[in-house]
């Protein structure tokens, strides 16, 4: 009874998973931008995996021993998505292939944009 | 009394994070990987002091807790956002906007959970910091009303960052 149980749960989670992972495939082949691309596997990433790691946990503990690494998994995932995405976004910045962000206010700057003249250089050269 | 217990232990918090996330590596437990996890937990921090002078001193655990339920639904109800956004809405139908959010947040690590938190949540990616670290900029998919985005981010994850390191 229990492992017909936690056999639906788990194909529930890998249909989930499945199509959050598929909407981030096509958020990244349909969307216009650099930019706004990035949003699709950002979001649908961490959710998708995170189906697919909660359909393996249900599964470990219903038929084996049972197991947590995916709670680390999902840990450094979700530590590391983001810093993945903030230097993509930087990239942009940098390189001018989205449009120019309003500047912060108080005389600052974005401290991507706060480059000496050599480093603008390399941009041109690699563009 | 006391501070030779401070030399040994410098951050409690990571040791147990260190011999937590070491048990959880193992394929099974036992308790030789258990003490071996509190050793590194204990040598790590001991070794890495040097690196956080400033740390926060003070977090209230609970609120933390709070905090990260909270944005495991925000993450949730996030994704069917984005992906109603992704497959409806034309491309040339979409508002995307740069948003500037003045920070009152100062801790480093506050302002890194600010940012990380605003990447996973709905529609909005943090990309970058102002030089003088007072302002975050984040780029939102979908923003009709960028002003709207920034009041929200302000009192739902700000707020609360503030109120977790007191």
């Amino acid at each position: 009874m229990i492992e017909i149980a936690a056999t639906l749960a788990i194909a529930a989670f890998l249909f989930i998973g499945l199509a959050f992972t598929l909407v981030a495939a096509i958020g990244l082949l349909k969307l216009a931008d650099p930019m706004t691309r990035l949003h699709a596997p950002t979001k649908a990433g961490t959710l998708g995996t995170g189906a697919f790691l909660m359909a393996s946990m249900i599964h470990s503990f219903t038929f084996t021993t049972g197991a947590l690494h995916e709670v680390l998994i999902m840990a450094f995932l979700f530590v590391t998505a983001p810093v993945s995405a903030n230097f993509i976004s930087r990239v942009n910045i940098h390189k001018r292939t989205c449009d120019t962000p309003p500047p912060p206010g108080n005389g600052a700057t974005w401290s991507t944009l706060d480059v000496p003249e050599e480093d603008r250089e390399y941009r041109e050269q690699a563009g | 009394m006391l501070k030779p217990l401070r030399w040994l232990l410098p951050h409690p918090a990571l040791t147990l994070l260190m011999a937590a996330v070491w048990m959880l590596l193992q394929p099974e437990f036992s308790a030789g990987m258990a003490v071996f996890g509190l050793i590194l937990g204990i040598v790590i921090p001991i070794g890495t002091a040097r690196w956080w002078p400033d740390r926060p001193e003070r977090i209230s655990l609970g609120r933390a807790l709070l905090y990260c339920l909270l944005v495991i639904w925000d993450i949730v109800v996030a994704n069917v956002q984005v992906a109603w956004i992704v497959l409806t809405k034309p491309n040339a139908k979409m508002r995307p906007a740069w948003v500037v959010i003045p920070l009152d947040l100062r801790e480093p690590e506050a302002i890194s959970i600010l940012a990380g938190t605003i990447t996973l949540t709905p529609g909005t990616v943090s990309a970058d910091l102002s030089n003088d670290g007072r302002s975050l900029l984040v780029h939102a998919l979908d923003a009709p009303d960028p002003d709207a985005v920034r009041d929200d981010i302000k009192q739902r994850y700000e707020r609360r960052l503030r109120e977790i390191f007191l």
